[in-house]
């Protein structure tokens, strides 16, 4: 009787502990998601799609990656990945907002060009490694027992994911410059008339989302892994993109989903790599996260009226002064 | 300083120009690239672009890498003219390749007959995995782009469960492969010695097939309409329901036939590695060709020297394959930039008062 209750405990605990591993791991795999996603959020709320967000992760996942290892500080290399994804972006600005070349060929340029320059760039990177960064313990936090291994034991770059959250949602709701965002992603040519000088509005925000991308990639690359791969960012910059029509272009919404993704990308790993006795191709398990991507984004768009309401009004379309 | 200029009307000119121009840009860009990278530039350039037009084998292979691609691109095209953006040729790609690879490994090989059911079974299976964003977009109005898109993943996934699975041929030392097909299961070549095979008759007859849709069909013109003005498309009464269902069945359904004349003609086998990136780099082409069928065969030729160019590189230069695709995604950008060109020409102004502002 005792001996049965101790092993109940036994696998309590060890149920516990797999547990907090599971979460804390989610943090960790939905953190470039939450970033990428939000910097697409305010890219699209000016009224830019930018489809690039893939080619974007990868410049800055091998960027990144190549001045961390050459230089020594991976600081350094988070820096030079957030510069990479802003420049690359800025090539997709240029082209779409001075050009009016058409946003969605113009994105899907950005997605193949990102990731094919990476791969060639990254190629004599590969099999190198770099040391991980020590994780930055938040005291008397992180002694909260689970929740405090899960939320405050983390690299210092998912608390500065929040940090950037708290200041994109400040920013949207609470802020003068915020609202002339909004209002050039609503309506251009109103926000014209009042003076917004909406070109400079679209390009600042594209930038931005491009900084994020590429934020969201070093992360992969240097904090994740930590090392360069061709072909690591595995389709996690469209399920950014995804993740920002799922949210209807909200915030908290971003985040949540973003965790939510982490979670499937997480529990896949963690059922191929515990040997439980179910015969799951792991293949098919891989597969989850593409295929949640699929099922989240069907449930959301069959709600039409809603993704109207909430998308960006001007979303896609290019804008031209002399149009009015 | 330099302005644009609206003209009155698009450059009929310019339309043909723009990627040439690109072309030109592209290949004074890997000339930089070259010279940064330490190689020769004149030396990198003979290699890259010059070298594999100078012997029949090289112009045989050229052929050979186009021909996929420009099947893909031509079913791309369609659906392109309408607005259906269908990014995922390349997963359609991959279940052509493991739909015909399913009738040569277990349907009895009988000459011309095998061949026959591959091909349909190639294109039945593009269409079944483009069918999934054409009906979830029609039912659910979920994005085809981000759907079709997440399904090349999972194509990725399945022939990898394939090969290292179920298909894994047993004398194959345990390579992620299937057993090579029999003879009856391959494309015939075209010339003793040389790798070039009969899918080179698909793309010249899918191209043709193609342009009359395009240029001579009710169909076609629909198409046009639904891509250029939905409103207008609306009011002439043309179903956009439809309009995503052929857009999304043709390109399917090429990529399809595409992955099967990969698996029947150089490959003879189904492998892990089956996509190869043809599907996305169809999506350069269509685009470098205009949309549009001739257009089309020229830059997949164009596309083939880049992949070969590639392999060149990485042979005699010592540079990783991937230039190829960096070359590719160069392309596109220029072409983008040179396209405004259609719309508006390049201005001198000295003095920019707002009232000189350009018009439409």
């Amino acid at each position: 009787m005792d001996e049965k209750r101790l092993s109940v405990h036994g696998d309590l605990e060890m149920t516990v502990e797999l547990m907090t591993a599971i979460l804390f791991a989610t943090i960790v795999a939905g953190t470039p998601l939450v970033l990428v996603a939000l910097g697409e959020l305010i890219c699209e709320k000016s009224g830019m799609l930018n489809l690039g967000a893939e080619g974007l992760m990868s410049i800055g996942a091998v960027f990144a990656f190549m001045v961390a290892f050459t230089s020594g500080s991976t600081w350094l290399g988070v820096g030079a990945g957030i510069a990479a994804g802003m420049l690359l972006s800025l090539i997709f600005g240029f082209l779409t907002i001075q050009l009016m070349a058409n946003q969605v060929a113009t994105g899907l340029a950005v997605a193949i060009f990102g990731v094919g320059l990476a791969a060639f760039l990254g190629k004599s990177f590969e099999s190198r490694v770099i040391e991980p960064i020590a994780p930055m313990v938040i005291p008397v936090l992180s002694e909260i027992p689970v929740l405090g291994k899960v939320l405050f034991q983390q690299q210092s770059l998912v608390y500065l994911t929040w940090i950037i959250f708290g200041l994109v949602v400040f920013f949207l709701t609470r802020t003068r410059a915020g609202l002339i965002l909004r209002a050039v992603g609503e309506s251009p040519k109103a926000a014209h008339a009042t003076g917004i000088p909406v070109n400079r509005v679209r390009m600042l925000a594209v930038v931005f989302g491009g900084g994020m991308a590429g934020l969201g990639g070093g992360f992969l690359s240097l904090f994740y892994t930590p090392m360069w791969t061709e072909g690591m960012i595995a389709g996690k910059g469209w399920i950014a993109l995804a993740l920002v029509v799922f949210a209807t272009w909200r915030p908290w919404r971003v985040l949540m989903g973003a965790y939510l993704f982490g979670g499937v990308l997480m529990t896949q790993l963690f059922v191929q790599s515990s040997g439980l006795p179910i015969q799951i191709p792991a293949q098919l398990l891989s597969a989850l996260p593409y295929l949640a991507t699929i099922v989240v984004l069907v449930i959301i768009s069959r709600n039409a009226k809603m993704i109207r309401l909430n998308s960006p009004a001007s979303l896609g379309q290019p804008f031209q002064k002399e149009s009015s | 300083m330099l302005r644009l200029e609206r003209r009155a009307q698009a450059s009929g000119w310019m339309k043909i120009m723009s990627p040439a121009l690109a072309l030109v840009l592209t290949v004074l860009t890997g000339l930089v690239i070259f010279a940064s990278l330490g190689k020769d530039p004149i030396q990198g350039f003979l290699t890259f672009f010059i070298a594999p037009l100078t012997s029949l084998f090289g112009l045989t292979e050229l052929l050979l890498k186009a021909t996929p691609l420009a099947i893909c691109a031509i079913g791309l095209a369609i659906g392109f003219r309408a607005n259906i953006w269908n990014i995922g040729a390349e997963g359609q790609f991959i279940l052509g390749a493991i739909a015909a690879t399913g009738v040569a490994l277990f349907v009895p090989a009988i000459p011309g007959v095998s061949l026959f059911l591959m091909l349909v079974a190639g294109a039945l299976g593009g269409i079944a995995w483009a069918a999934i964003p054409a009906w979830l977009r029609t039912r659910f109005n979920t994005s085809e782009i981000l759907v079709s898109l997440m399904l090349v993943y999972v194509a990725e996934l399945l022939v990898s469960w394939l090969v290292f699975g179920p298909w894994k041929d047993p004398m194959g030392f345990n390579f992620p492969q299937t057993k090579m097909f029999e003879a009856a299961a391959l494309l015939p070549t075209l010339w003793e010695g040389y790798r070039l095979n009969l899918s080179l008759g698909f793309a010249v007859v899918l191209l043709t097939a193609g342009h009359v849709m395009l240029a001579r069909t009710h169909l076609g013109f629909q198409m046009r309409v639904a891509g250029e003005s939905p409103s207008a498309a609306r009011y002439a009464g043309i179903s956009a329901k439809a309009m995503v269902w052929i857009g999304l069945g043709v390109g399917g359904a090429c990529a399809g036939i595409a992955g099967m004349s990969e698996v029947a003609g150089p490959m003879g086998q189904l492998t892990d590695k089956v996509g190869s990136g043809y599907g996305f780099a169809a999506i350069i082409v269509a685009f470098v060709g205009r949309l549009n069928p001739l257009g089309i065969g020229m830059a997949a030729l164009l596309m083939a020297l880049f992949y070969i160019g590639g392999e060149q590189a990485q042979q005699y230069l010592g540079l990783p394959g991937s230039i190829s695709k960096t070359f590719q995604g160069l392309l596109l950008f220029y072409l983008l930039a040179a396209d405004v060109l259609i719309h508006y020409r390049l201005r001198w102004m000295r003095n920019v008062s707002p009232s000189m502002e350009t018009s439409r």
